[in-house]
């Protein structure tokens, strides 16, 4: 999971190698100079009336869209307007934790752009088409419980939630889908 | 052929200090559905869409490509401008004088109250290597340019203080602004000192809301529109960013700008060609200091007016009626939205308790903010 901090993706050796014949060893002794920060930034976005409630109910171990009675999609995560039809959506609808397989990967590199190592899992995340929720546009989630090879697009999955006291209103409520059929 | 262009439509979500209640995209639609419904306008009918953001500001790197969905333009041409909500009028008038088409949407937006580091995000923009590791409040570069603007004028911390007083007097009658307050000029004078001669209340406090606005060709603007406000002039500018070299003084990036915009305009007499101004006083000085740059008085001369009173609601030069950054709160790059949707407003005679009389040609500037050298300028008239 994702806990750490990012590292450096790609070494100073290597990039000294490839552009400029100055050596790591100029650097770090000060012959040449070079200057570091990182910058303190934070922020606290407002997740507004949609989003707002869309957290809270994966909280309830629920998942809701919007309906848009105009081009009749079901909007996950909901929205207050339907960017197609540019109209503010209608009721709020439950839509099932059960869905198929649009498309997905088999990550062989980890979030710090590392690779995965011997023995570990391949990431797999996917976009998954929920059912009850607009045609060929799906949620992004991660699929587990299955060899990562034997992942086919059009597969059925299911979501497998945390317990509900672990929940904190949050998309990783949802620890992952795995396949049903 | 160029054309003459102006605004038919306008929305607003006002401005106040939080919006915890809706999304950044939620405060978008809300103001887009606004100028839409203004301009009567849908807007698979609009030719283009300029945003306006700057990633630092929304969280988000690439930030731009978030802007399509609550201004209706999926699948339509867009694209954002990392600058002032004027940088991107600015765009727009371009696109529409160039024939490319009819009409075009500008929006603007500030969320504020969810950058949760303000001041560092200041820190970042100056240079790494050379100023940054100084480690000082970024206000210090306000406080320096206001010393200095000071020593050059003869104006006074009295002045400035003065505009607080006007600035969120005017706020007070203004149902979109989130600062007003009735201060006296004692009380802005012994608000605790940030940076000398700079102390807190000069300072404008931040606001969230958005702006968006329908621009449009003459032929376009007169089929829609009984009330089209017309784009006179545009101008923008930036000096050099380096706070080694640049004029600490004068706003000269604000001269050079509303030059360019007085010269697309015909105007050779601002002073007795503007009726009134909405103008960048993220701090109290830069409303004189920007008041002096756009020529509207002599240097030295704004403190004066001010205090006299001219630029009051009821004074010959009324500037920022709309309370401006003080009163409304400072809007980051939506900023020069403000600042045009109150002139708008005002050449409408929608501008409700703070309506001005008689008044034709308005002015809107914008400034980047710290610690920026760039200003626009546009000049609207009804």
């Amino acid at each position: 999971m994702i806990d750490e901090g990012r590292p450096m993706m790609i070494s100073p050796e290597a990039v000294l190698k490839t552009t400029t014949k100055i050596k790591l060893n100029d650097i770090q002794s000060g012959k040449v100079l070079s200057v570091h920060d990182k910058p303190n930034l934070k922020y606290a976005w407002d997740n507004g009336v949609a989003i707002g409630r869309y957290l809270a109910e994966l909280k309830n171990g629920k998942i809701i869209g919007k309906r848009c009675n105009s081009c009749k999609r079901v909007l996950v995560p909901p929205r207050l307007f339907c960017e197609l039809c540019w109209r503010p959506t209608d009721d709020w609808e439950y839509v099932q934790d059960t869905g198929t397989i649009l498309t997905f990967v088999v990550s062989h590199v980890n979030w710090d752009a590392s690779r995965v190592k011997k023995g570990q899992r391949y990431h797999t995340p996917a976009v998954i088409e929920l059912d009850g929720a607009g045609k060929d546009q799906g949620i992004l989630h991660l699929i587990d419980e299955i060899e990562p090879y034997d992942i086919k697009i059009g597969m059925r999955v299911k979501a497998v939630w945390k317990e509900p006291e672990e929940r904190i209103g949050a998309i990783t409520d949802i620890k992952y889908f795995k396949v049903i059929e | 052929m160029a054309q003459d262009i102006a605004i038919i439509g306008v929305g607003t979500t006002g401005f106040r200090a939080t919006t915890p209640d809706l999304s950044y995209r939620e405060l978008t639609y809300e103001a887009a559905k606004k100028a839409y419904l203004d301009a009567g306008v849908e807007p698979k009918e609009i030719g283009a869409f300029v945003a306006t953001s700057e990633d630092f500001c929304e969280g988000y790197s690439i930030a731009d490509e978030y802007a399509p969905d609550q201004l209706g333009a999926v699948l339509k041409p867009i694209y954002t401008v990392s600058g002032d909500f004027i940088h991107s009028m600015a765009s727009g008038v371009m696109m529409l004088k160039s024939g490319l088409y009819d009409l075009v949407v500008v929006q603007g937006l500030s969320k504020a109250s969810n950058m949760v580091t303000k001041p560092y995000l200041t820190d970042f923009a100056l240079d790494p290597i050379y100023n940054r590791p100084l480690k000082e409040l970024s206000d210090y570069i306000a406080g320096m340019e206001m010393n200095r603007y000071l020593y050059e004028t003869g104006t006074t911390r009295e002045q400035c203080a003065q505009v607080v007083v006007k600035n969120k007097r005017n706020a007070m009658t203004n149902p979109l602004a989130g600062h007003g307050c009735e201060l006296n000029l004692d009380y802005v004078l012994d608000s605790p000192m940030v940076s000398y001669p700079l102390s807190e209340l000069d300072i404008s406090p931040y606001s969230d809301g958005a702006v968006v606005i329908v621009m449009a060709t003459a032929d376009t603007a007169l089929a829609l529109s009984d009330k089209p406000i017309w784009v006179r002039g545009i101008g923008w500018n930036s000096d050099t960013p380096g706070l080694e070299t640049r004029d600490w003084g004068r706003a000269v990036y604000a001269e050079m700008a509303a030059d360019m915009a007085y010269k697309m305009a015909g105007i050779r007499s601002p002073r007795s060609e503007i009726d009134f101004v909405e103008i960048s006083d993220e701090f109290s000085y830069k409303e004189l200091q920007h008041l002096e740059a756009l020529r509207l008085c002599s240097p030295g001369e704004a403190g004066y007016l001010t205090v006299e009173g001219a630029t009051e609601l009821t004074g010959d030069l009324p500037v920022n009626p709309s309370g401006g950054c003080l009163g409304v709160g400072c809007l980051l790059e939506c900023t020069g939205g403000q600042k045009v949707l109150d002139v708008v407003l005002q050449l409408r005679g929608e501008a409700g308790k703070n309506q001005l009389q008689d008044v034709t040609t308005g002015l809107a500037m914008s400034w980047r903010g710290l610690p920026t050298t760039t200003g626009a300028v546009a000049i609207l008239s009804n």
